[in-house]
């Protein structure tokens, strides 16, 4: 019996999924099926239940609720809560889509989506940029390749948060080194981190020194996936190096750097750390992106701003989701599976 | 076959551009090569390299340049006997190691069938894991919060690892899908041959081989809870409840700066987990992209 199962979910891998062959047909399900699908599937659905119920119960619950707290007016005055051994109701009412059109017809929304959008561009340019220099300089041998490449992979090594205050160390206005450094030059001090211009230089400076040791890594191995006969025929043709750069190493990374890219917008975009340990969004809210926002609202200022705060993590949610649909999009026109 | 590599000269001469070889380098290409790795390397290395010397410093030295004027270890004594280093060192380990251990158990199986498997519903899940991945969290943290505050667990280690499984299950998912995906199917067949059910073949035979691929994605795991910064700050109060994310944050605030301290628990945290780290990274890259790249 066991092997007769087993069997047939090994054929079932190669058939058409079911569901593709009711998307094609567009009948109702001939009756058994249900039953059919279970004792073929069972294994499988099995097998994925627990991530299921999990993702379910601490993801799909929490998420309808941060929803319909959206519609709400809910802050900290008015949402369930027990003072003692007394339980205060929820008094927050239902405000339909009042929360949106705030965020979306007001300043504050628009102008830290703009410099969202600033600092994520500009973190996964330079980011993407500097990772592919360095993967392309190190796929080629040398002397003391190995040591150059841990040297570089550190940053990557050091958990996020120690790093980012290692840069505030570094950053420090009045003692910081690199202040020190620049008045041994004659510079007069910079506020690292106390001018709205120069704070942004700073954190853009940080998350990029955190982001290209992944990068590089990702890129080196896209690189030496590259079959060397590709690189062999264009020498036989005469290419140059830089020939050689744009037509078989940029092809040839395709695949590699359109998922690093695509995963270091989504981590940039959300960057929560860098931003919130290095300036806390300030000076002002000058360097405020949409996630550390949305944590105010709702950890930082008083009356804690619940519903505020879920409809931006909605509207944050919903950017991503429209990024990454378009992205695939763009790609799948260029042939790519996803 | 007459333009062969080593033909290289006669091509020189006739075109405009000298096409210089793959691997072939004249003395001043290798002196650029050798100063950008060497000042890239410098970038990478000085800022970590700092706050150890730094740590090894009497507090009075600790903003300025000098070096080695004198070298101490009183700020990591200081650390261990005056602060709540330890507490948070283990809160963070208690949290992070549950949180590891309860997300690879979970999404072990998971990971196997939807790298063997195709099934009704494979799609849909294969889209969840992923979107799940780029949920900000600002989009949960609120909800996750009320819901914590009245079921009493805010402010308790457990409340953080069930808040981190949101992060972690999709994750080694997605991660130990790649690494099954690895080995080949040729022994889930003979498996099957030799009469095991498919939770057999996934027990006996697959889970064994794939322990190094389990191995990185519980030790990646571990890392990002070891780091997480938002939930451990919103979620945690009172000094002995803290995470070490948490703790750092209490010794540089608006007001002031404790750097001694700072430093010392920086490198406590950082040397231990780059050293890992440095050895895991090699499979770490091929997991994430073997998982990411082929879908």
């Amino acid at each position: 019996m066991a092997v007769h199962t087993s069997q047939s979910v090994v054929k079932a891998a190669g058939a058409e999924s079911a569901r593709g062959r009711s998307r094609g047909t567009g009948n109702p399900p001939p009756p058994g099926r249900l039953r059919r699908a279970l004792s073929t599937h069972w294994y499988a659905w099995t097998m994925v239940a627990p991530v299921v119920i999990v993702i379910g119960v601490i993801i799909g619950y929490p998420l309808v609720r941060g929803v319909y707290l959206s519609l709400t007016d809910a802050n900290e005055r008015n949402v369930a809560r027990s003072i003692g051994v007394n339980e205060m109701p929820a008094t927050y009412k239902f405000v339909g889509l009042d929360n949106y059109t705030e965020a979306l017809t007001g300043d504050q929304f628009l102008g830290t989506l703009g410099w969202t959008l600033v600092w994520t561009v500009s973190c996964v340019a330079i980011t993407f940029a500097l990772g592919l220099a360095l993967a392309n300089i190190l796929n080629r041998k040398f002397a003391g390749r190995s040591a150059y490449r841990m040297a570089l992979i550190l940053p990557w090594a050091i958990p996020g948060f120690v790093s980012v205050f290692a840069w505030r160390f570094l950053y420090n206005e009045d003692r910081g080194l690199l202040n020190r450094i620049l008045s041994g030059g004659g510079i007069d001090a910079v506020p690292w981190l106390d001018d709205p211009t120069w704070a942004k230089f700073s954190v853009i400076a940080v998350n990029v020194w955190l982001g290209v040791p992944f990068m590089m890594v990702a890129l080196l191995g896209g690189l030496q996936s590259i079959p060397s006969e590709h690189y062999e025929a264009a020498e036989m043709d005469g290419a140059t190096a830089w020939q050689r750069f744009r037509h078989v190493t940029m092809p040839g990374l395709r695949p590699v750097s359109t998922t690093v890219v695509l995963l270091s917008t989504i981590w940039t975009f959300n960057m929560f750390p860098v931003i919130f340990l290095l300036t806390r969004g300030g000076p002002g809210e000058a360097t405020q992106i949409l996630v550390t926002q949305a944590y105010k609202f709702s950890f930082e200022i008083s009356p804690r701003d619940f519903a505020q705060s879920s409809t931006w993590g909605v509207l944050i949610l919903v950017l991503l989701m429209v990024f990454a649909a378009i992205y695939r999009r763009v790609l799948r026109t260029q042939g790519d599976d996803w | 076959m007459t333009t062969a590599p080593t033909s290289t000269a006669r091509h020189s001469a006739s075109r405009p551009a000298k096409v210089r070889l793959r691997g072939e380098r004249s003395p001043l290409a290798s002196t650029a090569l050798h100063l950008t790795l060497i000042v890239a390397s410098v970038v990478a290395v000085f800022p970590v390299l700092w706050v150890l010397l730094t740590s090894l410093k009497p507090a009075k030295y600790a903003t300025t340049a000098d070096f080695f004027k004198e070298t101490t270890f009183e700020n990591y004594t200081n650390l261990i006997e005056n602060t709540k280093f330890l507490t948070w060192f283990g809160n963070s380990l208690i949290v992070a190691g549950l949180t590891t251990l309860a997300g690879v158990i979970i999404s072990a199986s998971t990971g196997y069938a939807v790298s063997r498997f195709r099934f009704p519903g494979k799609r849909g899940l294969m889209w969840t894991l992923l979107i799940t991945q780029m949920f900000p969290v600002a989009v949960l943290i609120v909800p996750i919060y009320n819901i914590m505050a009245s079921m009493g667990l805010l402010n308790k280690p457990s409340g953080l690892v069930i808040t981190y499984l949101t992060i972690s299950v999709p994750f080694c998912a997605w991660m130990m899908k790649g690494f099954f995906d690895t080995i080949p199917r040729e022994i889930d067949e003979s498996g099957q041959v030799d009469g095991l059910t498919p939770f057999g073949t996934f027990w006996r035979l697959i889970l064994p081989l794939a322990k190094p691929g389990i191995a990185v994605t519980a030790f990646y795991s571990f890392i990002t809870a070891w780091g997480e910064v938002a939930y451990a700050s919103a979620f945690l109060v009172g000094e002995d409840n803290l995470t070490l994310a948490g703790g750092l944050q209490l010794f540089v605030n608006q007001y002031g700066a404790q750097w001694g301290p700072m430093t010392a628990a920086s490198v406590l945290i950082a040397i231990p987990a780059a050293l890992v780290f440095l050895f895991a990274q090699k499979h770490l890259v091929t997991g994430m992209s073997a998982g990411a790249v082929k879908g």
